[in-house]
């Protein structure tokens, strides 16, 4: 569909043939607008999203169960406050892809930049490639996989949720963490304070089998993995800590 | 003593006071810093070393009980397509629910609405009671991202951005286990009982760049309705003002350093950050200087305490206030009916600031459930509305003294200063000269 006038465009159409939004055709606004219009995902069909040429906050606040494509590269907060939508991104992300989603699944095929799954709080991120600094930052429940390396301060103050990463991690892992779960196959370059190394145990393996399940990778094990997570010794505040800090 | 030994006056060093001297007895005892809530108390240039000139010969004034003073103010005209319209300039501040009970935050949307005026959530997200009793809700947006999500932030009235608060430019915030109850744990999602830090800095933007975006993202989300506002602490008026113009706020809300705190270090509350007073007139001139006064509107809070504030602040410039400590105050904060337990405490009512602790006697900043009984939110909220309806009265009288139909209208040149660092800082001279310091030669 390349209509210029989507905000107001029936998008309840009885021929549910695939829709086609070209952002080189019709504004970010329009689209947004067009997926904001949408009241109940029943019917609605593949949506497609040509020439993003890293435009910023693409289908941000989607609420329902479509599945959207977008050929080629985005820029900042792509599916941010995303609900029961999948976001499949055929390039890479900028900054903040997924910031504070809620559900659904966003996949980014290509890298992603600084805070891919800012704040999340549910649903599943996956990146193919690798992910920038401050990956899972104060992530609140967010499911975030990473088949490449993540970046330094990555699940900084990360609350709740779990980050696979099948590569490599870097400086300050986990600094500042509460509850969420850390799995990396490859090697830490250093843990942030109050992150430890922790035991395996099978309820863990079953979360991270369950995980690489839902993102499509079969080529490793989960024993392969090493979880890390809160000593929580600085959960109430205690002056001999202080040199934490 | 003989007559050739005579004793002096026992003297108290005026650099180690009393309060100076406590403070070091408490850290060497203790070993950590205080905290505390509230804002800065040290003694700074304030409203007070301001003076309205009212009407003489050469101005005339407006009739107090037949001429009409409007006190309207819209918010967001700039971008949003529903901006807010309230009856008065005189908004109430964020604070969260979780620092506060549930019943005073129900209060303060009964006070507001009751007042048709807005009031604001805090760091913690958006409760059922709140919402539910506010007519106009603005949904603040903060780096904890605590209860964030998109269906709070489309059934908001307005979303304010929080960058920095007056009491702590640069800092974050930390609510102590011991108010972090069942549902406070669950709101921000956090185990029961450990310390909630609150991050000073925003998770996935820095710089005023990245707030474009942002600012975009947030439109996008809420289909361009709600007003945008950017929340700054008194640290660089004029450069924060510019930066957050240029990003493309609605709103610019900035808080001086007498405005309060849930709980940040006393060091911090009262040594970093500028007075309320030195703010504004250079928030004003980046407005100015952008062509943007007016069309982008600035909201000042921090000390606001009567009509007499609420008027100055907005001959200065501003388009509205947000007063925080004063509606608590209000509500029933630090009242002399409590001073037993205040003593309790030991404190003493009009000194009680340990809000962090959750043992408020008033019941305000606390999640004690029994504590939190003795706000009725029904009579607390017209207690705050009673008060906003005074402050108005009072600002509306000034202006019309000063022969303005409009409190907006109230400009600079209604004002003199009775100190030398105030005249500097409002920019207007100093009483009986003419002389407006740091403006022209001596």
């Amino acid at each position: 569909m390349h209509s210029t006038n989507l905000a107001t465009a029936p998008l309840h159409q009885a021929n549910y043939a695939p829709k086609t939004f070209d952002l080189s055709k019709i504004t970010l606004r329009e689209f947004n607008q067009a997926l904001h219009n949408v009241k109940d995902a029943a019917g609605e069909s593949n949506w497609e999203v040509l020439n993003p040429k890293g435009s910023h906050a693409v289908a941000v606040g989607a609420e329902h169960a479509i599945s959207i494509d977008v050929q080629g590269s985005v820029g900042y907060y792509c599916g941010g406050m995303n609900q029961n939508s999948t976001i499949t991104v055929h390039g890479s992300a900028g900054p903040g892809v997924g910031e504070n989603m809620m559900s659904g699944t966003i996949i980014v095929k290509g890298d992603a930049s600084q805070y891919a799954g800012a704040t999340g709080r549910g649903g599943l991120l996956v990146i193919e490639g690798n992910a920038s600094s401050r990956c899972g930052i104060s992530m609140k429940g967010i499911n975030i996989v990473v088949r490449g390396n993540i970046g330094h301060m990555s699940a900084f103050m990360a609350q709740s949720g779990n980050l696979v990463v099948l590569g490599d991690a870097g400086d300050a892992l986990g600094d500042s963490i509460y509850e969420a779960r850390l799995f990396v196959r490859g090697s830490v370059k250093s843990l942030g304070a109050d992150c430890i190394k922790k035991e395996m145990r099978p309820e863990h393996i079953a979360i991270l089998k369950d995980l690489l399940d839902r993102a499509g990778i079969t080529d490793v094990k989960p024993e392969e993995f090493s979880r890390y997570g809160s000593a929580r010794t600085l959960y109430n505040f205690n002056i001999d800590n202080a040199d934490a800090y | 003593m003989s007559y050739h030994n005579p004793p002096t006056t026992p003297r108290k060093s005026a650099t180690f006071d009393e309060y100076a001297m406590s403070e070091i007895r408490r850290a060497a005892a203790t070993g950590i810093y205080d905290i505390r809530g509230s804002g800065a108390k040290r003694k700074v240039p304030h409203f007070d070393d301001l003076l309205f000139l009212g009407a003489s010969i050469s101005r005339y004034p407006l009739e107090g009980y037949r001429e009409k003073c409007d006190t309207s103010v819209v918010l967001g005209t700039r971008f949003a397509k529903k901006p807010i319209e309230l009856k008065i300039p005189i908004t109430v501040a964020g604070m969260s629910f979780g620092s506060l009970s549930g019943p005073a935050k129900e209060a303060l949307g009964r006070g507001a609405t009751l007042s048709g005026t807005s009031t604001t959530t805090g760091d913690g997200g958006m409760t059922e009671e709140e919402r539910g009793h506010s007519k106009q809700l603005v949904y603040q947006y903060l780096p904890s991202r605590y209860g964030m999500n998109p269906r709070d932030l489309r059934r908001a009235d307005a979303i304010e951005i929080v960058v920095g608060q007056g009491a702590k430019p640069g800092g974050g915030g930390m609510l102590l286990g011991q108010k972090i109850s069942d549902r406070v744990a669950e709101m921000r999602t956090l185990p029961k009982g450990i310390d909630q830090r609150s991050a000073c800095r925003h998770p996935d933007w820095t710089g005023p760049d990245d707030l474009e975006i942002k600012i975009l993202e947030i439109r996008e989300i809420t289909d361009w309705e709600k007003p945008i506002y950017v929340k700054v602490g008194g640290a660089r008026p004029y450069y924060d003002t510019a930066l957050a113009v240029k990003a493309g706020a609605d709103v610019v809300v900035l808080d001086g350093m007498q405005g309060g705190t849930a709980a940040t270090q006393e060091v911090f509350i009262e040594h970093v950050g500028q007075p309320t007073l030195a703010c504004i007139r250079p928030a004003v001139k980046a407005l100015q200087d952008l062509g943007m006064h007016r069309k982008v509107q600035l909201i000042v809070s921090g000390g606001i305490r009567n009509g007499a504030d609420v008027a100055k602040a907005l001959a200065l410039g501003a388009d509205a206030v947000s007063v925080g400590t004063a509606a608590l105050i209000a509500l029933g904060d630090n009242d002399p009916r409590w001073e037993d337990e205040y003593q309790k405490l030991g404190t003493t009512a009009g000194a009680y600031d340990d809000w962090h602790e959750g043992k408020d006697p008033a019941g305000i900043t606390t999640q004690d459930v029994e504590l939190m009984k003795r706000v009725d939110p029904i009579a607390a909220g017209r207690r705050l509305a009673n008060y906003l309806k005074v402050m108005t009265l009072e600002a509306q009288t000034i202006a019309r003294a000063c022969g303005k139909n409009h409190l907006h209208n109230l400009e600079p040149e209604d004002l003199c200063a009775l100190s030398i660092e105030a005249a500097a800082m409002a920019g207007v001279p100093l009483a009986g000269t003419s002389w407006v310091p740091g403006k022209g030669p001596f």
